[in-house]
């Protein structure tokens, strides 16, 4: 046990690195505005008096190196200044609409996984069969798909075509009144307080946004899926334990799927990242009320501290899921191990 | 592959030539994105002087029809004929991922060279920054450096520039890094050259071929990414043609039925991709047949 705490310690520490650098980039992304970024933070209906407050608020009269120290000192106490246009702190207003992005992310990654996993375990197992051609059209089709254009497909599709859809205008109805916030999403706030109704309101509006989402990373993680069964599947020790007689269930879910799962949830972690950027654009699509609309809404009226915030807690949120998941197969998989790399 | 000896240059073309005719013939889908790219590259080089119509051209009366004999792709809110601007647009669309893709080419070149071949602190320090960036979701550290450089389109080519370096340094840092102290560097070395010119054109050439498979995969996705840039309005302004701000627009237009104005240039989109995709595959079945899948 304390060797896992070891390599816990050890993987934790890797990431100070990892997020002093993400730091770095987002202050150099905030001084780095085309000539006095005091202008741009204090917004466009400023004068003299207002910009110079602005220049002394953000420490802009002082050295570069104290600057940042001040920056970084600024984002240790999670303040990322005021936003412009709705002239709230821009920690706050992320937070408000974080459960949002989130629910609309974490929906799409199992629907994707739950989709992904199976047919790749199935293309891998029956080479040639319909699930193996399925697979490969999948992820041809998957990475050349503009995720913000399949939306625009959908909604065409679902919703002026079939009529099974609800209109495209965020997370709830006009009709329906939001339910009290608990945790910020909606389907568990509903299903809390038991009104199934607004539940199911919800939930029709999630499916679409949730499915553009899960088409786009479908295609990465089926491509992995089949591969790492492949090669788990053509291994020694499976074929020891068919030769040992073991069902074929067992030899597939308790050898060769449990060994394939490492690369998964690897790449896992990359399609997050893919997510988190994709989900600007499916927000923006379905008028998702979240952190990337957020971050749109606040380029267009050129808010530039809410933007810069959108971007470093965006790579913090990245990080932080990275970690999690490095260290979630640490815990599963005695094998690995940070001291003997 | 270049650095094993071949008995006369000649033959070793012929070989390769050879080798692009049977995979060319075995493979016909590589054949079949050869012939897509070649649309792209007529629709980019030539596209102005074929279009039917005036792209930037509104006509009031002729706004929203829908597919006809004279507009093919419609008229958007406009009156503008879709089809003109889908066609035009593929200059711009390409351009601007072409010129990414060359400034990430040249500049992870250099910087995963001088990683890989003298190694040490710079090498740390570049690893550390590559691992900086690719730490961001790329599309929001593409979408903060636009903000931050300013809204034009110079900036999306620098954004996706940017993000994509990581990925060209670390594979010629590899490259690079493996034939370091190879024999024929070595003999190189001894015959007088100066370690420069051993880089540059004796080790870096064997990085080649595993790069051009990385950039045709790379279009398409630096092509996916300026134009997801600009249909949350970055970059190109309208009324500049430009696939992704045309899907943005016919967007707002989708849910009252007018589904030409946003699916012909979604469409031609992921045609674009689909093309660098194939041929990025392709490719590499031609460089390293032993990758494929």
């Amino acid at each position: 046990m304390s060797g896992t705490l070891r390599t816990v310690i050890v993987r934790l520490s890797q990431a100070i690195p990892v997020i002093l650098g993400v730091v770095v980039v987002s202050f150099v992304l905030t001084r780095a505005l085309p000539g006095d970024p005091a202008v741009y933070f204090a917004g466009m209906a400023a004068d003299e008096n207002s910009i110079a407050e602005t220049r002394t608020a953000l420490g802009l009269d002082k050295p570069m190196a104290q600057q940042f120290l001040v920056y970084a000192g600024d984002v240790l106490a999670g303040d990322l200044g005021q936003s412009l246009s709705t002239g709230q702190p821009v920690l706050q207003d992320l937070m408000t609409r974080l459960p949002a992005s989130l629910e609309l992310t974490l929906t799409a990654l199992v629907l994707s996984c739950l989709i992904a996993i199976p047919l790749g375990i199935l293309a891998a197992t029956r080479p040639g069969s319909v699930a193996d051609h399925l697979c490969r059209v999948l992820v041809t089709a998957g990475v050349s798909l503009p995720t913000f254009f399949t939306g625009v497909v959908l909604i065409y599709v679902f919703y002026y075509l079939l009529g099974v859809a609800p209109s495209p205008v965020g997370r709830l109805d006009f009709i329906y009144i939001e339910p009290d916030r608990i945790t910020g999403f909606y389907l568990i706030d509903a299903a809390l307080v038991g009104d199934w109704e607004t539940w199911g309101a919800a939930a029709k509006q999630l499916i679409l946004p949730a499915i553009t989402l899960s088409l786009f990373t479908l295609a990465p993680l089926a491509r992995m899926t089949r591969a790492a069964m492949l090669s788990a599947l053509s291994s020694d020790y499976i074929r020891t334990a068919r030769a040992a007689g073991l069902t074929e269930s067992k030899v597939l879910y308790a050898y060769a799927f449990r060994n394939a799962l490492l690369p998964v949830v690897t790449t896992l972690g990359m399609v997050f990242s893919f997510t988190l950027g994709a989900n600007v654009l499916v927000e923006k699509v379905f008028a998702w009320p979240g952190i990337g609309s957020y971050a749109v809404e606040a380029l267009v009226v050129s808010d530039y501290a809410a933007v810069q915030g959108f971007v470093l807690a965006m790579a913090l949120l990245f990080v932080a899921l990275n970690l999690i998941i490095d260290l979630t197969y640490t815990l599963i998989d005695p094998r690995i191990g940070f001291e003997t790399r | 592959m270049t650095d094993l000896s071949s008995p006369s240059p000649r033959l070793n073309q012929d070989g390769a030539l050879a080798h692009v005719a049977y995979v060319l013939r075995s493979n016909p889908v590589t054949l079949l994105a050869f012939c897509m790219f070649a649309v792209l590259l007529v629709m980019a080089l030539f596209g102005p002087y074929l279009v039917p119509h005036d792209p930037l051209v509104s006509n009031a009366a002729q706004a929203l029809q829908p597919p006809s004999l004279v507009h093919w792709f419609g008229t958007d809110n406009l009156g503008r004929d879709v089809f003109s601007r889908v066609v035009v647009a593929a200059r711009l669309d390409l351009a601007i991922s072409v010129a990414a893709v060359a400034l990430s080419f040249a500049i992870g070149s250099v910087l995963g060279s001088i990683a890989g071949y003298w190694g040490g602190w710079l090498d740390t320090v570049l690893n550390r920054v590559f691992d900086t960036i690719m730490a961001f979701p790329l599309f929001v550290l593409a979408m903060g450096i636009v903000a931050a450089l300013g809204n034009t389109v110079e900036n999306i080519v620098y954004a996706t520039a940017v993000i994509n370096i990581p990925f060209y340094a670390r594979l010629v840092r590899a490259e690079v890094n493996i034939r370091r102290n190879a024999g024929f560097a070595q003999a190189a070395k001894l015959a007088g050259n100066s370690d420069l010119r051993v880089l540059a054109f004796h080790i870096f050439p064997n990085a080649l071929p595993p790069m051009m498979v990385q950039v045709s995969l790379n279009l398409g996705w630096a092509i996916l990414n300026a134009a997801g840039l600009s249909f949350i309005g970055l970059g190109v302004r309208p009324p500049t043609a430009e696939w992704g701000i045309m899907v943005a627009e016919g967007a707002n237009f989708i849910v009252s039925g007018e589904w030409w104005l946003a699916i012909f240039p979604g469409l031609s989109l992921m045609f674009a991709v689909f093309t660098f995709n194939l041929l990025g595959d392709g490719l590499r079945d031609i460089v390293d047949p032993r990758q494929r899948s």
